[in-house]
C-alpha cells in the first residue's frame, strides 16, 4: 500500500505509523460526563468504507496527515496535511 | 449417520458411494425461536451447545457466505489457556477442557493436537512476567511449567538460543496447549448442531435488524425477512457493521491480519512456539507445512488481505528464532479481519435491545475460544444471563472501568 504525502509523492506504507480515525471528539473539559469520555476513548465508528484517519510520515517528512481511504478496498481516496485540513482533526490538537 | 470403525468397513466395501451429506442445505423458514449471525466457529458451536445443553434446536445459523469461509478457516490453529487475568484463565481453562473431550462429543476428527505451546523469553525481566503468569496459571488449576534455556533446547534443538540481540533465556511451557485442524472444527460443529435440528443456511446475508419497541423481532436477509424470538451476533470481523443494524456503536476496530503456510517438511517443530522479543508464532501441521504468523498490518481493514511490510517482518522473526529455514519457500498467505477490541479482550452479553445478544471483539485469540465461546454465549442467550465464565466479558466494561486488559497498554486496538 502507498499512501500520497502532499510533500514527498507516493510513498510506501512502511513509512508512516497509522493512528486511527480522525474523526473523534475529545470532550472540552474534564468534567465531561463519563459517557463523553467513554466515547471518545472506547467507541469507534469503524466504517465499511470511506475513513478518515491519520497517519505519520514517521520516516520521511514527519508531518501528520489526513488520509481519506477506503477500508474494503485500501484505495486511497485523497490525502492533506493535518494542519491544513478543511475538517482539523482533534487527536492531534490533543496529543 | 454416526462415524465409526464399522461404518469406515462398510462404506470401504460399498464402493464409498452410501456417504451422506455431512449437514442439510434446508431452505429458510418464515420464523424460530433464536437465530444466529454467523456460521463461523463461535456462531455453530453456539447452536450446538443451544441444542445440546438448553434443549432448544428451534434455531438457524445464518451465514453470508459457506460454512469455514471466515476466520474460522484463516487462523493458525493455536489452542491454549495460559492467560493472567482472573476475567480470562477460567474461561479459557474451560475452553480447553472442552476441547479435549471435542471429537468424542461431536463424533468428529478434529485432529485435536495437545502437542505443547512455548512461549520463549530473553530476558530476566521477562522471566520474571513469565514465572507470575504460570504461577497464575496453576493457581487456576491449569498447568504450566517454566523451563530454563537447557530444557528449551532440548524441547527444540534448532532455536538460535546464542542470538547476539535477543538471546534465549527460557520458556513457558503449557503442555496441553497444541493445534486443532480448524476446518474440521467447523465443520464437526455444523455437522453435530445439524443432526440436532438447527437448520445452517449458507449464503444468507443479514441486511437489517427489525426492532420494534426496543426489542428485535426479525432479520431481514437476502433470502428474506426471517422472524425471531432472539438473535445472537456472532460476527467477529464485521461486529460494527451488525451492531450499526441495531444502533449501536462497538470499541471494536476492524484490522487485518496475515497467516502463512510453508511448502511441507519433515518433522522439524514439535511444539507451537512463540518468540518473546517481537509478535511471531509457529508451528508445523500434520501435513508438514509451517504455519506462522505475527503482527496485524495495524490500519482499519476489511479487505481480507495485508500488505508486504508485514510479509517482511513475519520473516525476518522466523529467521530469528530459526536460521535453519531461510531456504524454506512458503507457499501460501492470507488475512482475515480481526474485532479488534480496546483492552484485547472479548464482548459475551446481553445488549440493551431486548433479545439482541452480542459476542464480538476475539481480536486474534478467537479461535482457540471456540467451544467456551459457543458454550457460554448458549447460556447467555438461553438464560437471558451471562454465566459466570463470561461474566467479566460484558459489553458496558469499557464505561464502568472494569476492563481485561493482559497487558497493561490503555486503549488501543492492537492488544490480544
Amino acid at each position: 500500500m502507498r499512501l500520497p504525502c502532499p510533500y514527498c509523492g507516493p510513498r510506501g506504507s512502511d513509512e508512516f505509523v497509522y493512528l486511527g480515525s480522525a474523526d473523534p471528539v475529545r470532550p472540552a473539559s474534564h468534567d465531561a460526563p463519563t459517557e463523553a469520555w467513554t466515547d471518545y476513548i472506547f467507541l469507534r465508528d469503524n466504517p465499511f468504507g470511506a475513513n478518515r484517519e491519520l497517519w505519520h510520515h514517521t520516516y520521511g517528512c514527519r508531518a501528520w496527515l489526513i488520509v481519506t481511504r477506503d477500508t474494503r478496498t485500501h484505495e486511497v481516496l485523497g490525502a492533506e496535511t493535518a494542519r491544513t485540513a478543511t475538517a482539523p482533526p482533534t487527536q492531534v490538537a490533543a496529543q | 449417520m454416526r462415524y465409526s470403525l464399522a461404518a469406515l468397513l462398510k462404506n470401504a466395501l460399498s464402493g464409498n458411494a452410501h456417504w451422506t451429506p455431512v449437514w442439510r442445505e434446508p431452505e429458510p423458514k418464515p420464523a424460530y425461536d433464536t437465530i444466529i449471525i454467523g456460521g463461523g466457529g463461535h456462531g455453530l458451536a453456539t447452536a450446538y451447545y443451544l441444542a445440546k445443553e438448553h434443549g432448544i434446536t428451534d434455531v438457524a445459523v445464518l451465514e453470508k457466505s459457506y460454512i469455514g469461509s471466515g476466520n474460522v478457516g484463516r487462523n493458525t490453529t493455536i489452542i491454549r489457556s495460559n492467560y493472567l487475568l482472573p476475567g480470562n484463565t477460567p474461561f479459557y481453562e474451560w475452553s480447553l477442557k472442552l476441547w479435549e473431550g471435542l471429537e468424542q462429543d461431536l463424533n468428529y476428527n478434529a485432529m485435536v493436537s495437545q502437542r505443547g505451546v512455548l512461549n520463549l523469553f530473553h530476558s530476566d525481566g521477562q522471566r520474571d512476567a513469565f514465572a507470575r503468569r504460570g504461577n497464575a496459571m496453576r493457581l487456576n488449576g491449569v498447568d504450566a511449567e517454566l523451563l530454563n534455556r537447557e530444557q528449551v533446547q532440548r524441547l527444540q534443538p534448532l532455536l538460535d538460543v546464542d542470538n547476539a540481540r535477543f538471546p534465549i533465556k527460557g520458556g513457558l511451557l503449557q503442555r496441553r496447549g497444541g493445534t486443532v485442524r480448524h476446518d474440521a472444527v467447523a465443520w464437526g460443529y455444523a455437522r453435530a448442531a445439524d443432526q440436532r435440528g438447527v437448520d445452517i443456511i449458507q449464503n444468507c446475508e443479514v441486511t437489517g435488524l427489525r426492532i420494534e419497541s426496543g426489542k428485535v423481532v426479525a432479520v431481514e436477509t437476502t433470502r428474506g425477512t426471517i422472524k425471531a424470538r432472539r438473535v445472537g451476533i456472532a460476527v467477529a470481523g464485521s461486529s460494527s457493521r451488525l451492531a450499526a443494524m441495531a444502533g449501536m456503536r462497538l470499541p471494536i476496530e476492524s484490522h487485518v491480519l496475515q497467516a502463512f503456510v510453508s511448502e511441507g517438511i519433515k518433522p522439524l517443530i514439535d511444539q507451537v512456539v512463540t518468540f518473546g522479543a517481537a509478535h511471531f508464532y509457529i508451528s508445523q501441521s500434520d501435513k508438514g507445512g509451517l504455519v506462522f504468523g505475527g503482527d496485524i498490518d495495524g490500519y482499519n481493514s476489511y479487505a481480507q488481505r495485508g500488505s508486504l511490510p508485514v510479509v517482511e517482518d513475519v520473516m525476518s522473526c522466523s529467521l530469528a528464532l530459526f536460521p535453519s529455514l531461510s531456504r524454506v519457500r512458503y507457499l501460501r498467505q492470507w488475512g482475515g479481519i480481526m474485532d479488534m477490541s480496546m483492552d484485547g479482550s472479548p464482548i459475551i452479553d446481553r445488549t440493551p435491545i431486548g433479545g439482541l445478544f452480542l459476542n464480538a471483539g476475539w481480536c486474534y485469540g478467537g479461535f482457540k475460544a471456540t467451544p467456551a465461546s459457543g458454550w457460554c454465549f448458549a447460556h447467555t442467550i438461553a438464560t437471558g444471563t451471562p454465566h459466570q465464565l463470561n461474566a467479566a466479558y460484558r459489553l458496558d466494561r469499557f464505561a464502568t472501568g472494569h476492563l481485561i486488559d493482559e497487558s497493561g497498554h490503555g486503549a488501543v486496538p492492537n492488544l490480544h
